[in-house]
């Protein structure tokens, strides 16, 4: 048998981490196993390291403190009026149904996916917690068929390894205003933002901030990794989200405009222009050395973007702008663009 | 004995005894190594925590402490009543399985339907965490098709299959055949890839789903060689120190996205530019870089990789201009 270090030749009081582990460990058991609230004085008989303080003070000044870091921990550790010989006494207790997770019942095919679910957060920050998080759900439904993790070599990811994640997720979640640094793309210098968090989004792997903006005294929309400096929560939100907020559509709308509703006429290098081919509502032969591709694009000046990576292989045809742009662009480069 | 880390906060390990005690007791007679490995600890570290829990009890008599053993390599925890449902989750920890499946459901990386029947019962079940609503998670708006190959990928991995891929090399405009031992599907910045052994390039390779043009599931076994190793990802899908050429741009404003896009090397303000140095692929990629930039991005070094690009668009504004 293992002789449990610190328990016999230290002096009752000892407070090293181990044997404080101990002490809590105790309380939370012995809390959890009765059902009648118990007083202080049962308690310190029934907690072995209670009984060795010495002074009455000293008992008092320890449990209360473990008291607290018990509710710290999320305990739901209660007090209540027992009556009894005094009217006014009090005692203690921690109801198992407060206490346990729910049995949640999950199917095996539902397990598998939480089991999965957990493991988006890989590269964030919360990485300790979906781990957590994933051991107590695979142990409370009693079966031991969990333990083999499922769906191996599948890596989805909700990403949230941007350092201002868990700060706006806490403030987001609590509704408390914040501020921050932010170098807004192309900006040069970051500012100092103050916002009231209305939604926390992920979209294609970033995540996004919308909220109310106090210096531009309008709703804005914010990127995780351009936010440079710590997140401060200052206080409670005087600018909620209204009704009608909808954070998919407004981060669709600044950062996607994707719906493709132009078409393009292009001119494409026979054995050249893979990507645009694929996407093309019509291919046409012109010669040996050029095909007609026919496509629909969400806007010509971003597009051209993508037309001038091609050089000379690709030369764009229609609509009238998306030419504009296109020659624009290769100025730019060829540094025959208009002086900035 | 290995020099002692600083002790641990007694709450740290309350917490983790917690959740262990349940685990375990849902796993009577498990493998120490393997219980050690599935609880995130090292194998010392279980052992010192079980002797711990071995001391602890709703009570101070011996038939009310924790009855644990491990003498055969084999873990039981018995008498452990009290504790042997888990805590509750908190916060963070329900925020990491609710938010986690509802980015299941966005990207379709798992069947939708359990997907949705979990995080029914799981919301039922943390009702309690209050603005979860305004975590968010955009689904993406993959087509069918996008759909279709990220299922294939995934049952070519989990089946050990041999794949043949059409693939679309956007840096170099090329389109390439090639057979893949799939090792693994991975969600990256936005992106999905499937990762495997190229028998083309004879070692690992990344492919981004939405550049495979056409994947079929070969009859022949998939297991990738001895050697295969995956890579690791965690500063993105673009190796940074494959030997390729330095070389520097200088970035105006429009254009500082390229260095949160690629890793770069060196990094400086310069007024406001900002001056990295990258490894540049090959010349290819770095023109289709540099002229998608449309003069927002230059080449400070190599001059010869500048002459190159400024030569490619004189030839692509001579087919306007005649």
């Amino acid at each position: 048998m293992t002789t449990p270090s610190g328990s016999v030749d230290q002096v009752a009081v000892s407070n090293t981490p181990r044997a404080k582990t101990e002490r809590l460990m105790n309380l939370t058991m012995c809390l959890l196993s009765t059902r009648r609230a118990l007083p202080k004085a049962r308690i310190r008989t029934m907690v072995e390291s209670y009984a060795g303080v010495a002074s009455d003070e000293a008992f008092e000044r320890m449990f209360e403190r473990d008291k607290d870091e018990l509710r710290e921990l999320g305990i739901p550790l209660v007090t209540e009026h027992i009556g009894g010989a005094f009217d006014d006494e009090v005692g203690y207790r921690i109801d198992q149904r407060d206490y346990a997770l729910p049995e949640i019942d999950l199917e095996p095919d539902e397990l598998a996916v939480v089991g999965l679910a957990t493991r988006t957060w890989e590269h964030a920050a919360l990485a300790p917690s979906a781990a957590t998080a994933w051991r107590k759900v695979s142990s409370a439904d009693g079966t031991g068929e969990a333990t083999e993790t499922p769906f191996v070599g599948i890596e989805p990811s909700v990403g949230g390894g941007e350092p201002a994640f868990a700060a706006l997720k806490d403030a987001t979640l609590g509704a408390r205003s914040v501020t921050f640094d932010y170098a807004k793309g192309g900006a040069g210098r970051p500012q100092t933002r103050r916002v009231d968090p209305w939604s926390l989004t992920a979209w294609r792997g970033r995540w996004y901030l919308t909220g109310y903006d106090h210096d531009r005294g309008e709703p804005r929309i914010f990127r995780l990794s351009r936010i440079t400096s710590a997140v401060q929560a200052t206080g409670p939100l005087t600018h909620p989200a209204p009704d009608e907020h909808d954070p998919q559509a407004a981060i669709e709308a600044i950062a996607g405009g994707e719906r493709a509703t132009t078409s393009a006429v292009l001119r494409v290098r026979v054995g050249a222009g893979h990507s645009l081919r694929r996407r093309a509502r019509s291919t046409t032969t012109l010669d040996d050395d050029w095909d007609r591709v026919e496509l629909e694009i969400p806007s010509p000046v971003a597009f051209a973007e993508e037309v001038v990576g091609y050089g000379a292989d690709v030369v764009a045809e229609q609509p009238p702008e998306l030419v504009d742009a296109v020659v624009a662009r290769l100025r730019g480069v060829l540094g025959q663009g208009e002086t900035r | 004995m290995s020099p002692r880390p600083p002790a641990e906060p007694a709450t740290t390990r309350v917490k983790r005894l917690l959740t262990m005690v349940p685990w375990l007791v849902s796993r009577q007679g498990i493998d120490l190594a393997e219980a050690a490995a599935g609880l995130g600890v090292t194998e010392s570290q279980l052992t010192d925590d079980l002797d711990l829990l071995f001391m602890c009890g709703y009570g101070p008599m011996t038939d009310e402490l924790i009855d644990v053993s491990y003498e055969a390599g084999r873990v039981f925890v018995d008498n452990a009543d009290a504790i042997s449902r888990p805590l509750r989750l908190g916060v963070d920890e329900a925020v990491t399985v609710i938010v986690g499946l509802r980015a299941l459901a966005a990207s379709g990386a798992a069947p939708s339907d359990a997907v949705e029947r979990a995080l029914t019962k799981v919301e039922q079940a943390c009702a309690a965490v209050s603005g979860i609503e305004r975590v968010v998670v955009i689904p993406d708006h993959a087509d069918a098709e996008g759909k279709d190959l990220l299922q294939s990928a995934s049952s070519a991995v989990q089946e050990r299959r041999r794949v043949h891929l059409s693939y679309l090399v956007p840096s170099r405009d090329e389109r390439t055949e090639r057979d893949v031992d799939p090792m693994r599907v991975v969600a990256l910045d936005g992106h999905w890839y499937l990762e495997g052994w190229c028998h083309r390039a004879r070692d690992t390779r990344l492919f981004r789903l939405d550049r495979i043009e056409a994947l079929s599931v070969l009859d022949e076994d998939g297991t990738p060689p001895e050697g295969a190793r995956s890579r690791d990802l965690s500063s993105g899908a673009y190796p940074s120190d494959v030997g390729h050429d330095a070389v520097t741009l200088r970035l105006r404003p429009a254009a500082r996205w390229v260095a949160e896009y690629y890793p770069v090397q060196e990094l400086r303000e310069d007024g406001e530019d900002l001056v990295v140095t990258l490894a540049a692929r090959d010349e290819d990629w770095l023109a289709r870089l540099v002229l998608r930039g449309g003069g927002e991005i230059g080449i400070e070094a190599p001059a010869s990789a500048a002459e190159a690009v400024m030569a490619r668009a004189q030839a692509a504004l001579g087919e306007y201009t005649g």
